[in-house]
């Protein structure tokens, strides 16, 4: 982020926070909290305080935190939506069923649960491009794709590709013709997309394992295409 | 709520800044409640809509300042003692209560497989018969809740059509406030770009929204 945004961002800010007072008088006359005292400075310190808290009142065991974080940094990720996407390519019949019924056609590769109790898969063609935006907050599909990036959660994504979703995959690269048609997913509900993206020209000859290789997150959230060589894929 | 967590269509957040070899969390404290969060649900005093609506409820000038993980913190904390579960002298000291009874934890690690295999299913078995049919053109009701909905703004008074019926799923509009999952039909509804944003957008695109009954009447 260059200075010129950041001093833009901090003016926005100070403009919002302005606007904002009605509603933060509300929300504490209400009795919703959220009082002053409850947000100060460094999360670092209020988190350590917090699991020290909850630990010490019996609320949480330490090593359940500690195997969650284990599962999500390095059990579960977008390689499961990778080798999911690979058997549809490789597979017609494994592809109709994910399109017809996701939840039954991604438990059979074992995948499922967690923030992904209710699949849809969506699929990409020369014609259609979908891409996956959650604007309320940032609902996506733990079981395949793992947690989300921070700019799947950011602002600008969330606000922009139900409106110009041209604009942002211009952003990520991605040119799309005029004639493609653009389904924008937007997750309002408990239901989690996954893209399955094209597959390159000159993959003929590759096997289920190296055509999972090739597929990267982004070309599952829909922001990406996947590209013959995985050199030239984003991550 | 109309609120600034309402994104979509929204002008000025700036560009989307996208992150190399992004790692999975950016610091120790956003792991911790990432996993805190997840752990302290599993008492079942609040639902995942009650969770969302409590970020919701954070001022929207803080809302667009603090990282992602400080308003899981925030919203948690809310939760945790409006629950009972803490009190706001114990969150501030970060002790517990004098004479406060320890309780057991009701996710310990070995639960945590089962957990994330298996996660909360929002379904429901209710037999509840649709409002609409898959074709039917539909429009998004004009609502303006102060509460939790799960309708975003750029499609209400919108028309659509109903794409697929998903079945029957808790909703999120009463079960944020804690009046009752009030199980209904899901729909994906698609409405045309140009319908949403008038002649700028491309008219062939279309943007598909996960929408309940009583989001939609009949066009």
């Amino acid at each position: 982020m260059d200075g010129t945004r950041r001093g833009f961002l901090k003016a926005t800010v100070t403009a919002a926070g302005a606007a904002a007072t009605p509603v933060h008088a509300q929300v504490r006359g209400e009795d919703h909290g959220y009082a002053q005292q409850a947000v100060p400075s460094d999360p670092t310190l209020r988190v350590k305080s917090l699991e020290s808290l909850l630990v010490e009142k019996g609320l949480v065991d330490r090593k359940a935190l500690d195997s969650l974080i284990d599962t999500y940094e390095h059990k579960v990720g977008p390689r499961n939506g990778a080798r999911v996407v690979a058997r549809a390519w490789v597979d017609s019949a494994y592809k109709e069923r994910l399109l017809a019924n996701a939840d039954a056609a991604l438990t059979e590769l074992g995948y499922g649960g967690l923030q992904g109790e209710h699949m849809v898969a969506v699929e990409n063609s020369s014609k259609v491009h979908n891409l996956v935006v959650c604007t309320l907050c940032s609902c996506y599909p733990w079981p395949v794709l793992g947690l989300p990036p921070n700019w799947y959660k950011s602002a600008p994504y969330r606000s922009r590709s139900v409106i110009d979703p041209r604009g942002v995959l211009r952003e990520f690269g991605l040119e799309l013709s005029a004639d493609v048609e653009v389904r924008v997913w937007d997750s309002t509900a408990e239901l989690r997309y996954l893209v399955v993206p094209e597959r390159p020209a000159g993959t003929e000859t590759l096997s289920e394992e190296q055509l999972a290789a090739l597929v990267t997150r982004d070309s599952m959230v829909g922001v990406a295409k996947v590209s013959a060589s995985p050199a030239g894929a984003k991550s | 709520m109309n609120g600034v967590h309402d994104m979509g269509g929204m002008h000025g957040m700036g560009p989307v800044q996208h992150e190399k070899n992004e790692p999975v969390f950016h610091a120790r404290w956003e792991a911790r409640v990432f996993a805190l969060n997840r752990a302290v649900g599993a008492w079942g005093k609040w639902s995942i809509d009650a969770s969302r609506h409590a970020k919701e409820l954070i001022p929207p000038a803080e809302y667009l300042r603090i990282p992602y993980y400080e308003k899981f913190l925030v919203g948690m904390t809310e939760l945790l003692v409006k629950s009972g579960l803490v009190t706001r002298a114990e969150v501030e000291s970060g002790k517990p209560a004098r004479g406060s009874k320890k309780a057991s934890p009701p996710l310990t690690a070995d639960k945590v497989p089962l957990l994330v295999a298996t996660g909360v299913p929002a379904s429901r078995n209710t037999p509840v018969a649709p409002k609409f049919r898959v074709g039917q053109r539909i429009r998004a009701r004009n609502i303006n809740p102060t509460g939790h909905t799960r309708l975003p703004r750029y499609a209400r008074a919108k028309l659509g059509t109903v794409e697929r019926d998903h079945g029957v799923f808790v909703f999120p509009d009463t079960n944020a406030h804690f009046l009752g999952e009030n199980p209904q039909h899901v729909y994906s509804v698609r409405f045309a770009a140009r319908e949403l944003w008038g002649e700028q957008a491309s008219p062939q695109d279309a943007v598909y929204v996960n929408l309940w009954d009583d989001h939609l009447e009949p066009a």
